[in-house]
Parts: structure tokens; C-alpha cells; sequence
């Protein structure tokens, strides 16, 4: 059925359902969808009737001061980033952005060439270009990368360090060989079994401890390990539940067409595997991106840090809501786009 | 399971330390101080919207920087939550610890870290509407008091009526905004947090002018400076840069008056600004080390004003954050 057709089926549906209804449903719809309009007057008059976004100082309305976002805007965006090496985070998400639409818009077996490249190299890049001393630019420290930018980093090098390693532990759980099989499932039962924010704590709490003294490694970068290898267990669930829905016959008739155990994998079995986990991966990105927040517990500014930490300034106290309700639509936007992005994915790549 | 990490987490703490040099020749090498600072909390540490940290507890900071590296803005800031930061500091991760840290015995004495002092004095108070006319904790009889679920304040509230035989009603809630919030519209008489909050909670009343803290302090909250235990020479800088403040206010000598002050002939004021005396080379720090603390940050009246006090949004009285001879508890050793 087309889904012009199911469409028109559902509006018959609904308007038959209206209709159809006896005068008490009807009365004790009417009266739950004033109420829910009850609900919703108040929070429209109060975040955009009686709003302020005018100015640069603390409002005066008992409505929502949109000014404290407005004035902490590019806060929320970068963190503590230098104003004038914008460029540089701006640069970095556009190359990523690009890099997920080339994923889009390319063949399966171009995106299997560049894929390699691009989860070696752009994180690399990204590092190379915030931080800056590689390349002979200033050089500004992870302690300054905040914000959105800082979700999105810790998300998408993550899911890079992330997915080659889910594959290697999906195959190895897979594997014939026991030594290779059991290390592949203590791992991942391992790192499934901890919650992410004592992974985090272990990270930045236990760890410093643990090592020599005088070696020094970078919070962030501990970080970045932490969300990896915890993602990566996950992942691998996911890849291996594709590998195991591709029929057995697949990778036989490649046998006997005589393609190698490689060949098998890459270009006949992983294919299919892959195409058919597309909204699970997602669904890991989605959660992921959601569970940068947690980051705050470690001391790190990501957009929710930087929000929590611009409703401690001394000159605009008493406007959290007003933060806490942006960082949420940011929040929603990015998962809404990365749930629109998987469904087109599956439509290019027909599932 | 905490107390197994910690106790870990300690242990590794001091087999690390062993090997580790001396923290001022380490700042030194590296040009700038690792400080420990909170992640947000108004007028101790916050960072304005250029990233620009600013505070009480980042002025002390500034201060020790000022002392030992001879400018105040070559420090590093780490925002460390409260469970992190003594890893941070018997890790190494961070220099010193200013982190609105109340100074305690067992912390002292058995977390690996030494506490160098006290920069601000706070505790537990009350906070009421002006118009109930009350002056003072004594007369809050039979009222209801809006809370913070299920932290050490509620157990100090109930220890302070239950001694003073008054009866009382608590209204509590899950977050401190929404203390707030029920405190503005009336629900209950007063509420009650570590004062150098509620200062900071009234500002965001929708009058905070109507409101006024009261003086009492039904717990003891001092906040202070700490170092790795053990450093006794680093310990001994960061105790006399917070000294230092002190005495500067004490002598009227500050960031204002530098220049003319430097004319001054009285002896106690030519020892502070380093130009009789030989207090800076005992610390194994230069002469002028005390001066430039009090040039570029300030002495503790300044800092307190501009971060605290009634130039800062929370207008907070200075009680026993005044200096000794004012009626409050701050006391710089004699420098001698």
C-alpha cells in the first residue's frame, strides 16, 4: 500500500472516529482538550507573551528572560572556546556534517573506502585543529571546549573510536576460536554491566590515581576512552544481532563463488548486516548524544554544564528555567534531526 | 565501598607522593598554577560569559600566582565537582585546592590533603521576610521553615530547634530552586541553607530587598584553602598569601592605595610591601611577593567587597568574615 493511501485511510479513520462518537465522549473529549489548552496558555504566556528578549541586562517581566540566553548564547554554544578562533569549532562540525552527508549520499562500497578515513581521520583532525599546537595555532586547552561543541565531540570521536571496535567485538563473539570468543564476551558483558557514569567517574576519579605520578592525561581524552569502550560493547550487540539475521546462505554462496573469508565478509555478509541494524545504530547515536550530559558529573561544561554553570553567575541568578528549558529544545532538535536523518538512511539504503 | 576507595585512593595517593618534587619548584618550571576551583557557585568561583573565572575562591588563586610566579592571571583553572576534587589534588592534577572546602578533621587528617586556612567563615542560617519583624533565630517560634530534602541542613535545623525546645514545621523540597520558589510565595516563614547561599538565593526573590538573613549561625562551615599533606613549604606559601590579604586589610595596604603606601614610613607597612625585612626570602620567595598580591588581586576587604560584599549582586554582611578587630574571626599571624 502507498503511503498516500495509508495516509487517507487514517483521516477516515479519525474523522469516523469524531463522528462516531456518543455525546459523553464527546463531552469528555471537549473537556480534556480545554483543560490541556488550561495547561499550555500559562507556559505560552509566560515563554513568549510576556517574555523579554530585548536588552543586555536582567529583565524586568514576570514572563521568561530569553535576554540571559540571548547574552550567554555563544557560551552555550562553544563553551569558554576564544572569540576570535571561532572558525576553528565552526570548521570542525561543518567537516563532519560533511562527512555524514557523504555517508548519505554515497555508493556502499564508496562509503566502505571512506568510511576508514573518516573515523581515523576526522578525529584526528578535530583534535588537531581545537587544540591547535600541531598545526602552530594557538594552542587553547580542553578545559575551554564547551558546550554544544563539546556534546557533539565527545558523541561523534566516541562513536569513531567506537563502531571499528564493535565490529571486531561482534565478529570475535562470533568467532570459532574459544580464547577470541570469551575475551569478546567478557568484555562486552563487562562494559554493559557498568552505568556509564561510573565509567566516568572511574575515569577522571580512579584513574589519575593509578597511574605513575607526573603522567598526565588529558580529562577530556579519558573521557573520549571511557564513552568508547563503553559504546563499543553496545554496538557490538547491535552489529552481531544484524551478522546473525543474514541467512546462512549468503555466506556459503559466496564460498562457492570463491570469494575469501575477507571478501565474504566486507562485501556480501556485512552489507546486508549492517543495512539491516541502521535504526538500532541510530538509536545507540541517539542515546549516546543524550548521554554526553552525564559529563557534568566529571566537571566538564557540555551544553548542559555550560547552562548549569552560566545560572550560578552572580549577576544573573534565578533564571534557570529559562536555561534548562533552551538546553532541552537543543537537545531535542539534534536527537529530532538524528531520528529524521536514520529514516531517510534507511529509505537511500532500502531496507 | 566509598570508604574502600578512598582509603585506596589515599594510599596510592602517598606511594605516588613520594616521588613527587617539591610543588613550588614544579609551578615555577611550569610557568602557571593548576588551581581547583568549584564549577559554579556565586561569589566564591564562576566564570562570566568570556570564560573569565571570577571569585573569592579564584581571587585566592590569583593571589598565590601573584606571590609566586609574579603575575596573578598565570593560572590554570580546573572546575572539579565536590566528589572529584581531593583526587584532583592528591593526584596532582591541580596545585592547590580552592573549592569552597569546609575544614574538617577528618578531611585534615586522613583524606592526604592539609588544609592552609580559612578564607571565608560560613554556616548553616535563616533567611525571613522582613515584615514578620524578626531580628533574630531566637524568635522563630512555631514557624515553618522551607528545606532542602534529606541533606545534613535539615538534621542541623532539627538539632537547633531540639535544643532551644521550640517547635517548628519543616517544608521540604527535592532542589534548591524550588525552595526558592516556595519560599517567595509564602508558603512558608522562613527558609534556611548555608548563609553565603541564601544570599545568593536572594537574589533571585522577586523582591530581594524585603528579605534579610539573619545573623545566627546554627553550624560551622569554615571554607579554606588545602594542599597535598606533606608540602609543608607549598603548604606554608599558600597559608601566607591568605595571610598576606589579611594583613593587608588589616594595615589599610591594597590594590587603591599601592603607590602611596609605598611612601609610607611606618615599619609594619615597609616589611608587608617588602621594603625592610627579609619575610619573603624565609618562604623562599622574593621581597616584593606580599606587594604584588596586594597590587594585582587586593588585600581581603577589597576581594570580599568585589566578589561577596556590597559591590557584588549578593551584598552579603561581612559577620564573621570581619577581621578580628572588627568584631570577626579573620586573624593573619603576626608577620614577622
Amino acid at each position: 500500500m502507498s503511503e498516500l493511501r495509508v495516509l487517507k485511510r487514517v483521516k477516515k479513520i479519525d474523522r469516523a472516529a469524531w463522528f462516531g462518537q456518543t455525546t459523553l465522549q464527546k463531552v469528555i473529549n471537549g473537556v480534556l482538550i480545554l483543560l490541556l489548552l488550561a495547561c499550555l496558555v500559562p507556559v505560552f504566556k509566560w515563554a513568549v507573551i510576556d517574555a523579554q528578549i530585548r536588552g543586555s541586562e536582567r529583565c524586568v517581566t514576570e514572563g521568561a528572560c530569553w535576554v540571559f540566553i540571548k547574552v550567554r548564547l555563544l557560551t552555550f554554544a562553544f563553551g569558554f572556546y576564544e572569540t576570535h578562533e571561532l572558525w576553528r569549532p565552526v570548521f570542525v562540525l561543518s567537516m563532519w556534517t560533511l562527512a555524514l552527508v557523504t555517508i548519505f549520499r554515497a555508493s556502499y562500497n564508496f562509503t566502505l573506502k571512506i568510511l576508514p578515513f573518516f573515523i581515523t581521520l576526522l578525529p584526528l583532525l578535530s583534535w588537531g585543529l581545537l587544540d591547535g599546537r600541531w598545526f602552530g595555532l594557538p594552542y587553547i586547552e580542553t578545559a575551554k571546549w564547551g558546550g554544544l561543541l563539546l556534546s557533539l565531540m565527545i558523541t561523534l570521536v566516541s562513536l569513531s573510536m567506537a563502531f571499528p571496535l564493535g565490529l571486531l567485538l561482534a565478529l570475535g563473539r562470533m568467532s570459532r576460536l574459544p580464547l577470541i570468543k570469551a575475551g569478546s564476551v567478557a568484555f562486552i558483558e563487562l562494559w554493559r554491566g557498568v552505568p556509564l557514569i561510573a565509567v566516568l567517574f572511574m575515569s577522571s576519579v580512579m584513574l589519575p590515581l593509578v597511574l605513575p605520578p607526573g603522567t598526565e592525561v588529558d580529562k577530556l581524552i579519558r573521557v573520549f576512552v571511557g564513552v568508547s569502550l563503553f559504546t563499543s560493547a553496545y554496538l557490538a550487540e547491535v552489529i552481531r544481532s544484524g551478522l546473525n539475521g543474514v541467512p546462512k546462505g549468503q555466506g556459503e554462496a559466496a564460498s562457492a563463488l570463491g570469494l575469501g573469508a575477507r571478501q565474504r565478509l566486507f562485501l556480501v555478509v556485512l552489507p546486508q548486516a549492517l543495512q539491516a541494524v541502521i535504526p538500532s545504530l541510530v538509536n545507540s547515536c541517539i542515546s549516546l548524544f543524550k548521554d554526553t550530559s552525564l559529563v557534568v558529573v566529571v566537571g566538564m561544561f557540555d551544553l548542559l554544564g555550560t547552562v548549569q554553570q552560566a545560572n550560578t553567575d552572580p549577576y544573573w541568578l534565578g533564571y534557570s528555567t529559562e536555561g534548562y528549558m533552551f538546553a532541552g529544545l537543543i537537545y531535542w532538535g539534534v536527537c529530532f534531526a538524528l531520528s529524521r536523518f536514520s529514516l531517510q538512511l534507511e529509505k537511500v539504503r532500502n531496507v | 565501598m566509598k570508604t574502600l576507595s578512598v582509603t585506596v585512593g589515599v594510599i596510592l595517593a602517598l606511594i605516588c607522593a613520594e616521588g613527587r618534587a617539591d610543588t613550588v619548584d614544579s609551578v615555577k618550571k611550569r610557568g602557571y598554577l593548576k588551581c581547583g576551583v568549584s564549577q559554579g557557585l556565586p561569589g566564591f568561583s564562576t566564570a562570566d560569559k568570556e570564560g573569565h573565572w571570577m571569585g573569592i575562591d579564584v581571587d585566592l588563586c590569583r593571589a598565590i600566582a601573584a606571590a609566586v610566579l609574579g603575575d596573578q592571571s598565570k593560572v590554570k583553572y580546573t572546575p572539579l565537582t565536590a566528589k572529584e576534587r581531593f583526587t584532583a589534588l592528591q593526584s596532582g592534577e591541580i596545585d592547590v585546592l580552592s573549592r569552597n572546602t569546609s575544614y574538617t578533621l577528618q578531611r585534615d587528617a586522613s583524606m592526604g590533603i592539609d588544609f592552609a586556612g580559612v578564607i571565608y567563615y560560613d554556616g548553616q542560617g535563616f533567611m525571613v521576610h522582613k515584615k514578620l519583624g524578626v531580628t533574630s533565630a531566637g524568635q522563630l517560634i512555631n514557624a515553618s521553615i522551607c528545606i532542602n530534602l534529606g541533606t545534613t541542613t535539615e538534621l542541623n535545623v532539627a538539632d537547633y530547634f531540639r535544643t532551644n525546645n521550640v517547635k517548628y514545621k519543616l517544608v521540604t523540597f527535592e532542589k534548591n530552586d524550588e525552595v526558592v520558589a516556595a519560599y517567595d510565595a509564602g508558603r512558608c516563614d522562613a527558609m534556611s541553607s548555608d548563609q553565603s547561599g541564601l544570599y545568593a538565593d536572594r537574589t533571585k526573590l522577586k523582591n530581594p530587598s524585603d528579605h534579610i538573613v539573619l545573623p545566627e549561625k546554627i553550624s560551622k562551615e569554615p571554607l579554606g584553602p588545602a594542599v597535598r599533606h606533606g608540602d609543608n613549604r607549598w603548604g606554608d606559601i599558600v597559608r601566607w598569601t591568605l595571610y598576606t590579604m589579611l594583613e593587608g586589610e588589616e594595615l589599610g595596604v591594597g590594590a587603591v592605595n599601592m603607590n602611596e603606601m609605598l611612601k609610607s614610613d611606618k615599619p609594619a607597612i615597609r616589611r608587608i610591601v617588602g621594603l625592610e625585612g627579609e619575610l619573603g626570602k624565609n618562604l623562599g620567595l622574593d621581597p616584593d611577593f606580599a606587594r604584588r598580591i596586594l597590587a594585582q588581586v587586593g588585600n581581603y576587604g577589597e576581594v570580599f567587597e568585589r566578589n561577596l560584599g556590597q559591590s557584588s549582586p549578593l551584598k552579603i554582611e561581612r559577620g564573621m568574615n570581619a577581621l578580628w578587630n572588627k568584631g570577626g574571626l579573620h586573624y593573619a599571624m603576626p608577620f614577622r
